[in-house]
């Protein structure tokens, strides 16, 4: 979907979302009545440090102004800028800056929606959708932590070996499904319907409390992880 | 991410050899050539440390086996309490020389978990130390790896919203990058040494997508300049610079656990304004050594030859800080 597209399926009453370089900022009119603020990074642009700076700046300005308005975070990014200045002056605390804006804000009472709707990876996907507590994604969106060639050298195993392993593993696979699966992309939008009405559903369901853990067990992505949470609390308790 | 773990998982043992083998003294010994067990076992008070999950229990990864990879009796990560100088802490320490130090199903969880515990639970100790060793995220496991990352970094911050101290230190092998870079900036307070490397992606994923005009992996001198310890702690990325030591981090630690910053709209608008301000600042420059100029270091290219002492003398004056501002 292109933004253009996303954002009048979102909202057929209106919005005041503008273009700000790589991100966009500004608000949109809810069906049911009320603004939700929006912020993202798109068109598939890498995040950098200045983008991080626009982006934390409108999120930390929604949780200044109290209320409860919601946030909504649009991706479409390519992942965190890759350059040598960025590493140099710390592109690490810009993405965990941003990542703990949001964060701070769902915490302050402003449920927060992230929604995948292109790429993203790596840094950049945990500094925008991977931070909101609910991240949905259309089927066509294109997330991924590292694309399989880049895995095959990585890791150093034949592509065609990664590929077969692909189909039947979503504890590594690129891609909508295999997010899902594991907990960490809680709904699949139907791009083909309006949008609008799927936003009211996932505001009705945010919550700050993170069920990922959860999720992920219940669809049989990650089986293993909610229980080794449960078993290390468990055991802390034990000492206290 | 991107690769950036690739880096690390490759790039650990030169380093390693780079250092060489100087394995002193117990207390003098090198930190960044230390195993996570080593440093759990040495770090605190004698006996005082109690692992939950120990490898007794054989707590694995259930997908390194369909990769054909050996497995860990921890999965590379051990969690337990601890007795530091008489206060007592929650740690997680990730070993570095398996896997990476990476993020995965297993090694993620136990992280979420205690960090969980020391949130919900006022009984536990009110610190939790992170001594983090790690490329990122375990490709093999790469969605629950990323994912385990995220949980995390939320779990941080309600931990420091619930009054837990959460300090991270980075002085091993591995280093701290990808999501271990941004789970570093999360915490309260940051501990690095000369050789404590952090960043996003890694040199040499920067190099094979960008060129090595843009960054050249190779050149040592380079890299220690770009992501190492003395960089990050002149420009206020990491709050106190320990000696490659386990004396150099149990001071370090000690100190940082006073550094209660909250985690509030207050310490995020000041981290906003910080960090705009660093992007402004050094926009122009070119090279690390720029920067340190601009610091108003009297003769910047000496910081790469000096020593901890000297170097620790000149953070006085000249090192950037972040109190109050993460």
């Amino acid at each position: 979907m292109t933004l253009d597209e996303v954002l009048r399926s979102l909202f057929p009453k209106g919005h005041t979302v503008k273009g700000q370089g790589a991100c966009v900022v500004g608000a949109g009119q809810l069906p049911a009545g009320g603004e939700i603020a929006v912020v993202g990074i798109v068109d598939g642009q890498p995040l950098s440090p200045d983008d991080v700076l626009v982006l934390g700046q409108a999120v930390l300005d929604v949780v200044e102004a109290g209320g409860d308005t919601p946030i909504l975070v649009l991706v479409d990014t390519q992942g965190q800028v890759m350059s040598r200045h960025a590493e140099m002056i710390g592109l690490n605390e810009y993405c965990a800056h941003l990542a703990k804006c949001l964060l701070l804000a769902s915490r302050e009472g402003h449920r927060t929606i992230g929604f995948e709707y292109g790429g993203a990876a790596a840094g950049a996907f945990l500094a925008t959708a991977l931070a909101t507590d609910v991240l949905v994604a259309v089927e066509d969106a294109k997330p991924e932590v590292m694309d399989l060639p880049s895995m095959a050298r990585v890791t150093k195993l034949p592509l065609e070996k990664l590929m077969e392993l692909a189909k039947t593993t979503p504890v590594f696979s690129p891609g909508v499904d295999p997010l899902f699966k594991v907990g960490a992309v809680t709904t699949i939008w139907d791009a083909k319907q309006p949008l609008a009405e799927q936003l009211a559903a996932a505001l009705a369901d945010a919550s700050s409390e993170d069920r990922r853990g959860a999720l992920g067990k219940e669809r049989g992505g990650r089986t293993v992880s909610a229980d080794v949470v449960r078993r290390v609390i468990e055991a802390a308790g034990a000492t206290g | 991410m991107t690769g950036t773990h690739a880096s690390n998982q490759r790039s650990s043992s030169s380093s390693a050899e780079s250092a060489g083998s100087k394995v002193l003294d117990q207390a003098g010994m090198s930190w960044f050539l230390a195993t996570a067990r080593h440093r759990v076992e040495n770090l605190f008070e004698p006996g005082s440390f109690v692992e939950f999950l120990p490898p007794s229990e054989r707590v694995v990864s259930p997908h390194l086996d369909t990769f054909g990879l050996p497995s860990a009796f921890d999965d590379g990560v051990i969690v337990g309490r601890a007795r530091l100088d008489g206060t007592d802490v929650l740690v997680a320490a990730q070993e570095g020389q398996f896997m990476g130090g990476t993020f995965a199903e297993v090694s993620g969880a136990k992280l979420v978990g205690l960090l969980r515990a020391a949130r919900d639970n006022a009984e536990l100790p009110r610190a939790v130390l992170l001594l983090l060793d790690s490329g990122g995220v375990r490709l093999q496991e790469a969605n629950a790896g990323e994912l385990a990352v995220a949980e995390v970094m939320r779990a941080v911050t309600e931990a420091r919203s619930a009054g837990v101290v959460v300090v991270a230190a980075v002085g091993g092998r591995a280093g701290a990058f990808g999501g271990a870079g941004l789970t570093a900036a999360t915490c309260s307070a940051i501990v690095v040494s000369e050789q404590g490397r952090i960043g996003v992606t890694g040199p040499e994923v920067i190099e094979t997508n960008k060129g090595v005009e843009e960054f050249d992996s190779k050149d040592k001198a380079l890299v220690w300049s770009v992501v190492g310890g003395r960089n990050r702690r002149l420009l206020g990325g990491a709050d106190i610079y320990a000696e490659d030591s386990f004396d150099g981090f149990r001071k370090a630690i000690g100190e940082a656990l006073k550094r209660a910053s909250p985690f509030s709209l207050k310490s995020l608008r000041a981290e906003q304004k910080r960090l705009a301000k660093r992007a402004k600042r050094f926009a122009a420059c070119e090279q690390a050594v720029d920067m340190w100029k601009e610091l108003r270091v009297p003769d910047p290219a000496a910081i790469r030859d000096m020593d901890d002492a000297s170097f620790i003398a000149l953070l006085e004056k000249h090192g950037e800080t972040s109190h109050d501002a993460r």
